[in-house]
């Protein structure tokens, strides 16, 4: 009130909006907190958090299975041999140049991979989920590369799926990069990805 | 202290309670004395079909949570738990998810009867929207509480459903995670879904339900003539075509219920899974984040949204097709809440309506429940074009009807309601 007793009208509408305005804000701060508390916790954190891999046992042509997140990761030492096959399949496989993003940038190429020699896939078949196999032995139309059991869908050793089956593409491709010549980390890129 | 006495009158226990809450002023407002018209017919047993199965819901959701666990160790045993070694679990599991089918039939059929009838114009435009809000949140009811289970298709569902989000560009991938909060559909998942099931989501729907009657009882009730009885008062200013809602309606309503409760319990007894429509038949195997079910398809009530989604395979603007068809499906459970402003003809029922309004609702609930079939199916080359065809009549009924409906040759609507329908 002033010192004449009159209201100030515009002193109590800055006072009101102001008011509302501040408490406004107040309560969308209140609520940072509970939505943040639907971010993965600490420990599902924990359980997703990247997985080294020493490369230095693995022979060539051997491949290791490692759980990453629930989901089963290959590694495959790939012999120059193998990696020569991959120019015959070009013609075979419905995405060559890996163009559909199944693959962090570093792994959009022909081998899908950082390293020529080493592959890293989730090994689930885009299709329905399943579990391929690992079929490395050469015959005369097949140059090795994984065959899912479920429904028949086939993959090359780039995990390039093949034109006619029912997995639409390939295999995806983790984030991971190399802490030094024979040692991955898998699920953390630097962010590249 | 003498304290001013209630206005009607009442003595005893109940004016007590009256001279400090409005009871029998609550009971005549919206009960005895609210006067709907006298002319409804069989469409109208719905609203409070709906009320029931709400209570259904509720009373048999709150004892399912006496002996469910909510988590992703426990939730499949739990529930096989309550069917076998709970007495009596089995029926009140069974309750409730025929409940949720039984749920979406009623609420399909009550809007169907706002079709007919006009039910959504001014001024019943916020009864609508409420309702259509009410339908929203009936679908997060719904999914979420087919997540609870565990089952293959609980999980692989939730996996479908959540991996939409991922279609939004930029935030998509952040929102995906957020809403599972963890990298893949978890515990952590299954655990907030058991939340917003069982408390937020009912609040939600009990409240919506609540301002949908009010925002009825504030305009009163439509009828099959689309004639507003509150145009022609007798001298108590009560509507002449109006009765009132007890005992008149709930007796009527009471019969409804009889009706109701013998063809539910049919399939509660006798076909609780509805041969895999009710309950899909992957979701007798425990949640496999490893293994998918062969074929991957929605309850039935979402499959005309589904289908919706899968109809739009053509990228637009740059964007993935996937985004276009989560907007298409959105838009398609949205764009019924405009109806209130797209239908433009001077008259509200379709019995006043000409051709042209009745051949475009025969097509659009025959496009709709061809959707629906489709969405059950595998999206071949064959079926995705039907669900494209369908899609288009689906969204040409609402987007056309500003033009149709004021084409359309009415005939004249009479002044009093009539009963000889």
């Amino acid at each position: 009130m002033s010192e004449t007793g009159a209201v100030d009208l515009d002193k109590r509408r800055f006072l009101t909006n102001s008011t509302a305005v501040i408490g406004g804000i107040g309560a969308a701060a209140a609520a940072v907190p509970f939505l943040a508390s639907w971010k993965p916790s600490a420990r599902a954190e924990a359980a997703g958090a990247p997985v080294e891999v020493d490369l230095s046992k693995l022979q060539p042509g051997e491949r290791i299975t490692i759980e990453w997140r629930g989901k089963p990761v290959w590694v495959l030492r790939r012999t120059p041999e193998t990696l020569a096959a991959l120019d015959q399949d070009d013609a075979r496989v419905a995405d060559p140049g890996s163009d559909k993003p199944q693959q962090p940038e570093y792994a959009k190429n022909q081998h899908r991979s950082i390293n020529p020699e080493f592959l890293v896939l989730i090994g689930l078949c885009t299709h329905l989920g399943c579990v391929p196999v690992y079929q490395p032995e050469v015959t005369a139309d097949w140059n090795g590369g994984f065959y899912c059991p479920c429904h028949g869908s086939r993959f090359d050793l780039a995990g390039r799926v093949f034109k006619s089956v029912p997995a639409p593409i390939n295999l995806e491709v983790p984030p991971y990069q190399y802490l030094s010549d024979t040692k991955l980390i898998i699920g953390e890129d630097g962010g590249v990805a | 202290m003498a304290i001013v006495p209630n206005p009607h009158g009442t003595t005893g226990l109940l004016g007590w309670i009256d001279d400090r809450f409005p009871l029998t002023k609550i009971w005549r407002d919206h009960v005895s004395e609210y006067y709907a018209p006298k002319n409804f017919n069989f469409w109208y047993f719905f609203g409070s079909l709906a009320m029931l199965v709400l209570v259904n819901q509720l009373v048999t959701g709150i004892f399912l949570t006496m002996h469910y666990k909510p988590s992703a160790l426990e939730a499949f045993g739990s529930v096989e738990y309550i069917m076998r070694d709970v007495p009596w679990g089995w029926l009140i599991r069974y309750m409730h998810s025929t409940g949720a089918s039984a749920f979406f039939v009623v609420v399909y059929l009550h809007m169907f009867r706002g079709l007919l009838y006009g039910s959504y114009r001014k001024p019943r435009e916020l009864v609508w929207i409420f309702g259509m809000m009410i339908f929203l949140a009936l679908m997060a009811e719904a999914f979420m509480g087919y997540v609870l289970p565990w089952g293959n298709m609980s999980y692989w569902g939730a996996q479908v459903i959540i991996s939409l989000f991922g279609a939004i560009p930029g935030i998509g991938p952040d929102l995906v995670q957020w809403i599972r909060g963890d990298y893949l559909i978890s515990d952590a998942t299954l655990n907030r879904f058991f939340a917003l099931h069982v408390i937020a989501v009912p609040l939600v729907l009990v409240g919506l339900v609540v301002a949908h009657l009010m925002a009825l009882h504030e305009v009163g009730s439509n009828n099959p003539d689309g004639v507003e009885i509150k145009k022609n008062k007798d001298e108590n200013g009560i509507p002449k075509d109006g009765i009132p809602f007890h005992p008149y309606y709930t007796v009527k309503d009471i019969m409804g219920v009889v009706g109701f409760a013998m063809i539910f319990c049919a399939v509660l007894f006798f076909a609780p899974e509805m041969g895999g429509y009710f309950l899909e038949k992957p979701n007798f195997t425990p949640a496999n984040p490893l293994v998918t079910p062969p074929h991957i398809a929605p309850v039935w009530y979402f499959t005309p949204f589904y289908s919706i989604l899968r109809a739009i395979t053509y990228p637009l603007f740059g964007i993935d097709a996937k985004f276009w068809g989560v907007i298409g499906m959105g838009a398609s459970v949205v764009i019924i809440a405009f109806l209130p402003w797209l239908d433009r003809s001077p008259v509200k029922s379709i019995r006043y309506k000409g051709p042209i309004y009745k051949i475009a609702l025969a097509v659009f609930v025959v496009a709709f429940v061809i959707l629906g079939i489709m969405g059950f199916k595998e999206a071949n080359a064959t079926n995705t074009l039907i669900a494209q065809v369908c899609s288009v009549i689906y969204f040409g009924f609402f987007l056309l009807m500003p033009w149709y409906s004021k084409l359309d040759k009415t005939k004249p609507v009479p002044e009093r309601v009539t009963m000889d329908h």
